[in-house]
């Protein structure tokens, strides 16, 4: 039987000060029908670019060119844009990753399912209204009726994709491209989102799925593609590739999953992957680093909150936080898990001292941190430090690295040679080195600014650092640097750390003790192995279920 | 049609339009009812101001409002009954706000009329022209946004030809259509307002400067617009660039658009003005200019709360529209307004 698609040598080249750069360097991509092939690689792997071409929307400077480029049957090779036109959504249904911005914000989904399936021009089909409801039930969204009269932001994360991906496949397409449908969603989501994939590609459906996580793509995939800077460097069926790797790469790629066997030991490995240039051959087998060890002094409490509450829009609001408790031993690191909405982000600014709690108080370093004034928290402020989600916005973007790091170095009173110094010795812990002071936010890649984030919470010696889901809009890859860095700045310094994460994977391999966070209350507590080997709770049972597994 | 809807129909026709916008508790309708509310509170300040100004002006009020005309004693009389002069201060502003509220601004005693009628009958070829106008920049500013947006060649000629219009002052663009097309190749009225084509003219040298303001924006924000990732959805629907464009990416673009459409609007009508005198159309422009001039005091009040009216008026209309256009700040503002 013929493929579905074919393509042989196929190179794509962008346009870069007058000359062509390349990002697909000949690579060979055959799917069958039926079969579920995975695109595995970090970003700027080329991956996107390729899954684009399938559609011929890699971009309108984009010059592409093949050996062989066949989709069913028919040669795409000067394919005209009203030719792709054809293919789109009718052969080839495409899902991207964020539904909050893949579909049109100011249109109903009714409206766009209807744009979806309606083919040409402004005539719309009859029954649409009924198809639209059949689309939505057969991607699993209870009530299509009121679902479809919606906007995109009024859906939750979980329905929104779902949404999306019944646009993609409105017209039936033989093959569907999932570039990235999981990230920024929380891992529950992710699950239905993939367990959903995994029922259409049951049903038969033919499945290119795009990601950064080998965990992501090993439940679904049959075959897998390990792609690094425009080339495949490993090819095969997901189980050989899962456990036997060939390729030292592919090896990094499944290290950097967090997972119950990793904790102890860094994700990433031991030196910085070159920039550029092939990986040197080193032997494929694991070899584990260890993490240095951490000095927990138990009877140093640097954090202590009891009884917080916090609810919004009044009296008769909705609780964000509902009588949480919990302590913080110096040197200690305690993991809040939970999906957004569960009142984990109030937690943090609570303990923060953004947000006053209604009722309970916190503690730091044994004195009392809420309910007293802001002039008197200023100069405790220093002990306390943040690293955001969003590193990016979390810069003044006409700040130089320097300037962003030294920043924080105002509270403690540095200025002068000794900021200069911190500022080098810190950037040096997170092995960005003097290159970099120069440099602006905005050309750093995601991993580096993380960094810089990092270097800048650790400057003024912290006693406490809130961490609120630092990693989790990275790749994997990077996401292991980021956490190893982590975990060694902390050992180093005995700061504590209170980690926010949706993720119980990375909560797994950085923390100590782990809070469950569920509607603004804590439904579980306790030493992370114990709470990952025998969870109490069945909404802690459900999280674990959730994290994609190397399987 | 969904169900909702349907009944929603049925139900009356007012509570149509909220419940399809998503509004199910009056939302939509209390935020407009405050928006008109806090506008009649700027209406009520100018009206209030210029009483003031009024009382505050060097000279004596009664000859403030004849103006140049000759001053008689009969004349000074009506005006005392009708300001209600002999009254006390805070019964003569009453008097003035209930006179406004029921539409009566007075009478100019150097036309020898009430100023109502007048800024009325001169008020309806202002608001043709600026509505021509209007439909002229907007048709323009679509159909070069749409069509130039993201293609490089095309955008460039777009942007020197808007920067051409931009930069011409409507009057010399008048002028120059004046002569081509009445002049020499006579298919439109030199003057006057009598019939359609009299129109044409002083709208398209009136509306191409705004349309070419209006396009460059809507071009700006179609080109965002083209770069969101709901774009490169929309694209694998197997849609056409147009219906992409027009039926999606127009919308998000429109949005600042709007804003600064209603600004410049609210500029037009005095802008009219040198467009009024250039085609010799009578407008609100010319009688304000000769108000002013002549020190015809009642007109020129009567102008001044009448332009605080069509301001109040645009932006309460750019507000409703941005709610029309942007369900996501239907339901910002309601969640802040809970």
């Amino acid at each position: 039987m013929k493929p579905l698609v074919q393509i042989r040598d196929l190179t794509i080249g962008f346009p870069q000060d007058g000359s062509v750069t390349p990002v697909v360097r000949g690579i060979d991509l055959t799917i069958h029908m039926g079969e579920t092939v995975a695109l595995v690689g970090e970003s700027g792997s080329g991956k996107s670019v390729t899954a684009r071409s399938l559609i011929g929307l890699s971009g309108a400077e984009a010059s592409v060119g093949a050996g062989r480029f066949e989709i069913d049957g028919q040669s795409v090779l000067g394919f005209r844009e009203r030719d792709w036109r054809r293919l789109r959504g009718d052969k080839i249904g495409f899902v991207l990753q964020d539904a909050l911005v893949s579909l049109d914000p100011l249109r109903r989904i009714s409206q766009q399912l209807t744009d979806a399936a309606g083919g040409s021009g402004f005539f719309r089909r009859q029954n649409a209204a009924r198809d639209n409801r059949a689309l939505l039930q057969s991607v699993g969204i209870p009530d299509p009726d009121r679902r479809l009269a919606q906007y995109p932001h009024q859906l939750s994360g979980g329905l929104r994709q779902r949404a999306l991906i019944a646009t993609a496949i409105a017209r039936s397409p033989s093959l569907l491209i999932a570039d990235e449908p999981t990230t920024a969603l929380d891992a529950t989501v992710q699950k239905q989102i993939l367990d959903l994939l995994a029922e259409r590609s049951k049903a038969g459906q033919t499945l290119l799925l795009i990601s950064h996580d080998l965990a992501v793509v090993s439940r679904l995939a049959d075959r897998v593609l390990v792609m690094r800077q425009g080339r495949i460097v490993e090819e095969g069926p997901t189980r050989t590739i899962l456990t036997a790797p060939e390729h030292p790469y592919t090896r990094q790629l499944l290290d950097a999953v967090p997972s119950v066997r990793s904790r102890g030991f860094r994700l990433s490995a031991g030196s910085e992957p070159e920039a550029n240039g092939s990986v040197e051959a080193r032997p494929a087998e694991r070899l584990r680093i260890p993490l240095p060890p951490k000095r927990i002094d138990e009877t140093s409490l640097v954090l202590s909150a009891s009884h917080l509450v916090k609810r919004y829009g009044g009296a008769s609001g909705t609780f964000a936080v509902n009588d949480v408790s919990f302590h913080l031993a110096a040197g200690e690191a305690l993991g809040i898990v939970g999906e957004s909405g569960s009142g984990k982000t109030t937690v943090a600014k609570i303990v923060l001292g953004l947000v006053e709690p209604d009722s309970g108080t916190v503690q730091i370093d044994g004195e009392a941190w809420s309910h007293v004034g802001e002039a008197q928290r200023r100069s405790r402020r220093a002990s306390m430090q943040l690293i955001a989600q969003d590193a990016l916005s979390s810069f003044d973007p006409r700040y130089t690295v320097e300037q962003i790091v030294g920043e924080s170095l105002d509270t403690v009173g540095m200025f002068g040679e000794a900021r200069r110094q911190r500022v080098g010795e810190v950037l040096d812990a997170v092995r960005l080195g003097p290159s970099f002071l120069k440099r602006y936010p905005r050309d750093l890649s995601g991993g580096q600014r993380q960094r810089v984030a990092i270097a800048r919470a650790f400057a003024p010696r912290p006693r406490l650092l809130v961490a609120d889901e630092p990693v989790s809009a990275l790749d994997v890859s990077v996401q292991a640097q980021v956490l190893d860095l982590l975990a060694e700045l902390q050992a180093a310094s005995g700061t504590s750390l209170l980690f926010i994460s949706h993720d119980l994977g990375v909560v797994n391999h950085l923390t100590d003790r782990v809070l469950v966070m569920k509607d603004g209350r804590v439904v579980e507590t306790g030493q992370v192995e114990q709470v990952f080997a025998s969870p109490h709770h069945s909404y802690t049972r459900a999280l674990l279920d959730a994290v994609p597994v190397l399987a | 049609m969904d169900p909702q809807n349907t009944t929603a129909i049925r139900r009356s026709p007012a509570a149509w339009l909220p419940e399809r916008l998503g509004l199910k508790r009056g939302g939509l309708a209390l935020q407009i009812a405050a928006r008109i509310g806090s506008g009649l509170l700027v209406l009520w300040a100018a009206v209030t101001l210029s009483f003031v100004s009024l009382q505050l002006a060097p000279g004596d009020i009664v000859s403030l409002l004849i103006g140049e005309q000759l001053r008689t004693p009969e004349v000074e009389a009506t005006i005392r009954a009708e300001w209600g002069l002999d009254a006390p201060l805070p019964l003569q502003y009453l008097s003035y706000l209930s006179r406004i509220l029921h539409g009566d601004f007075g009478r100019s005693y150097i036309l020898q009329t009430d100023v109502t009628g007048l800024v009325l009958s001169q008020m309806l070829p202002t608001l043709k022209l600026t509505a021509a106008a209007l439909v002229v920049a907007l048709v323009f500013a679509v159909a070069s946004a749409v069509s130039t947006a993201g293609r490089r060649v095309p955008r460039a000629i777009a942007g020197a030809l808007e920067l051409t219009l931009v930069s011409t002052p409507s009057f010399w663009l008048g002028i120059l259509l004046l002569f081509v097309f009445s002049f020499t190749l006579k298919l439109f009225p030199v003057s006057g307002d009598r019939s359609f084509s009299a129109l044409v003219l002083p709208a398209l040298a009136l509306g191409l400067s705004l349309g070419a303001v209006v396009g460059q924006v809507l071009r700006e924000g179609l080109e965002r617009a083209l770069e969101e990732p709901f774009a490169l959805t929309v694209r694998s629907w197997g849609t056409s660039d147009l219906v992409l464009r027009l039926r999606h990416c127009l919308r998000h673009a429109a949005l600042p658009a709007v804003t600064l459409t209603g600004w410049l609007v609210g500029n037009l009508l005095s802008g009219a003005v040198i467009t009024e005198s250039v085609f010799g159309r009578p407008g609100l422009g010319r009688v304000t200019v000769e108000a002013v001039l002549g020190h015809d005091l009642p007109v020129v009040l009567a102008v001044a709360i009448l332009s605080a009216f069509v301001y109040v008026a645009l932006s309460t209309l750019v507000d409703v529209l941005y709610l029309l256009l942007d369900p996501r700040l239907r339901d910002e503002s309601r969640e802040t307004g809970r």
